[in-house]
């Protein structure tokens, strides 16, 4: 697992953290039913809070990405497939959208857009 | 999709874990100085710092935890039991780290160790000798030729050789170089792997706060001024920064306290949303630090007291 944190960023870390996990687990790179290290150690290893730490599980916890084994540990939640694939498509989804605002923002129009996906998606 | 409700379980026992230390409205006067009707607690578990400007009570709530002296009202429980009712019970749970050993400081680590062992039941002398190691501290040579580094090392070593549950400091870091400091960071956080152990500090050094502190807890003249997760402190407040023509009365109150220069103010908020809702974009936000807070939450305070003296 790489976890990487911007103390400068304004996004506030448990985001950060969260984020990072959440993109690991829809590609693939932690596996369903891996172990995720202790709140507690996290916070250790990242020198943040213990806090800190805890919220990231709650809310990864809540959106169904892990599961918390009483008295066994944290680990990678077994994904439905279909939610997966949602996840993975929502993900995708997100950054159009930012691409879209900011093409709109700098007044490149939709044929260009198109255009350049095409392109790029062709490399 | 039904998910069984099992795991609620190790969380729940983190969020209903007992408090280690309970202060409530706690009060004390000597002489100009009042520390004025105190509340906070510290979660089992964690590390709270302690923070404020010199002479602003942070001592006098530590000492008054560890009854070096006395209350004058309010309520004091460690480990949910009234630490005065309780004094001898309590403080053998307690590692306490006040100073460095300097009147004991014609004695070797190992003879000073010999001296306070003996108070202890819960003694251990191979837990002693095993953080010695770790610390690379001489046993034989007197602690009066220890560096500062190697004083505090040797107090917190004997505070912790005693399966102490609470973590009492007052001050440890700062007399400490950058590098040693870093060290007994890191030795804090991995102390706190155990979910039993609680630490308390008190420190001037805020950035030391900022990166091991779970709570922090800030007194100002004798008063609490917030007592938080650190989360929640870098979430609320926020340094903002902006044109002068922005600034009127009314704007002006969205700030703790407000200063101008020539070309722009820079003033704190502790409610960064609501100070959004006035300024929008027109401003900088910038992440406050626990010195900023400290700051300007003294600024504000100075600035009272400079209009009360006015009006006379």
């Amino acid at each position: 697992m790489k976890i990487i944190i911007s103390n400068a960023s304004s996004e506030p870390i448990y985001q950060q953290i969260g984020k990072q996990i959440k993109a690991q687990i829809i590609s693939g790179d932690l596996k369903e039913g891996e172990g995720l290290p202790s709140i507690r150690k996290l916070a250790k290893e990242l020198q943040i809070s213990v806090i800190t730490t805890k919220r990231t599980y709650v809310e990864l916890e809540k959106e169904g990405f892990i599961d918390v084994v009483a008295g066994k540990g944290t680990f990678v939640a077994i994904q439905n497939k279909e939610l997966l694939k949602e996840k993975k498509m929502k993900s995708v989804e997100d950054l159009m959208s930012d691409t879209i605002m900011e093409a709109q923002k700098l007044g490149i129009t939709f044929e260009e857009l198109q255009e350049m996906l095409v392109l790029l998606y062709n490399d | 999709m039904i998910k069984p409700k099992i795991h609620r379980q190790s969380y729940n026992k983190e969020c209903m874990s007992t408090n280690t230390l309970e202060i409530s409205n706690l009060s004390k006067s000597y002489g100009d100085f009042h520390l004025d009707n105190v509340s906070f607690s510290l979660p089992k578990g964690y590390i709270m710092g302690l923070i404020g400007p010199n002479g602003s009570g942070k001592t006098t709530i530590i000492k008054i935890i560890m009854n070096l002296i006395m209350k004058q009202s309010g309520d004091v429980k460690v480990f949910g039991m009234d630490h005065l009712a309780n004094e001898v019970e309590v403080k053998k749970r307690i590692g306490f780290v006040y100073d460095t050993p300097n009147y004991y400081d014609h004695l070797s680590l190992k003879q000073f160790k010999n001296t306070i062992a003996p108070f202890y039941d819960q003694w251990d002398d191979a837990v002693f000798y095993d953080l010695v190691k770790r610390f690379k501290l001489p046993l034989e040579k007197k602690i009066k030729v220890f560096s500062k580094g190697m004083a505090m090392k040797s107090s917190i070593v004997i505070a912790l050789s005693h399966h102490a549950d609470f973590i009492v400091m007052d001050e440890p870091t700062s007399n400490l170089d950058p590098v040693v400091r870093r060290e007994l960071l890191d030795f804090f956080r991995e102390l706190i792997q155990d979910e039993n152990k609680s630490i308390l500090f008190s420190s001037h050094i805020t950035t030391d706060l900022e990166q091991i502190a779970d709570y922090i807890t800030y007194i100002n003249e004798g008063k609490l001024v917030f007592s938080k997760t650190k989360d929640e402190v870098f979430e609320s407040y926020s340094l903002v920064k902006g044109g002068n023509e922005l600034l009127d009365s009314d704007t002006k109150k969205s700030f703790v306290a407000v200063k101008s220069s020539a070309y722009g103010f820079e003033g704190l908020t502790k409610n960064v949303e609501a100070t959004r809702k006035i300024f929008g974009a027109a401003v900088v936000y910038d992440k406050a630090s626990l010195e900023d807070i400290m700051f300007y939450t003294n600024l504000e305070t100075v600035k009272t007291v400079e209009d009360a003296t006015t009006r006379y």
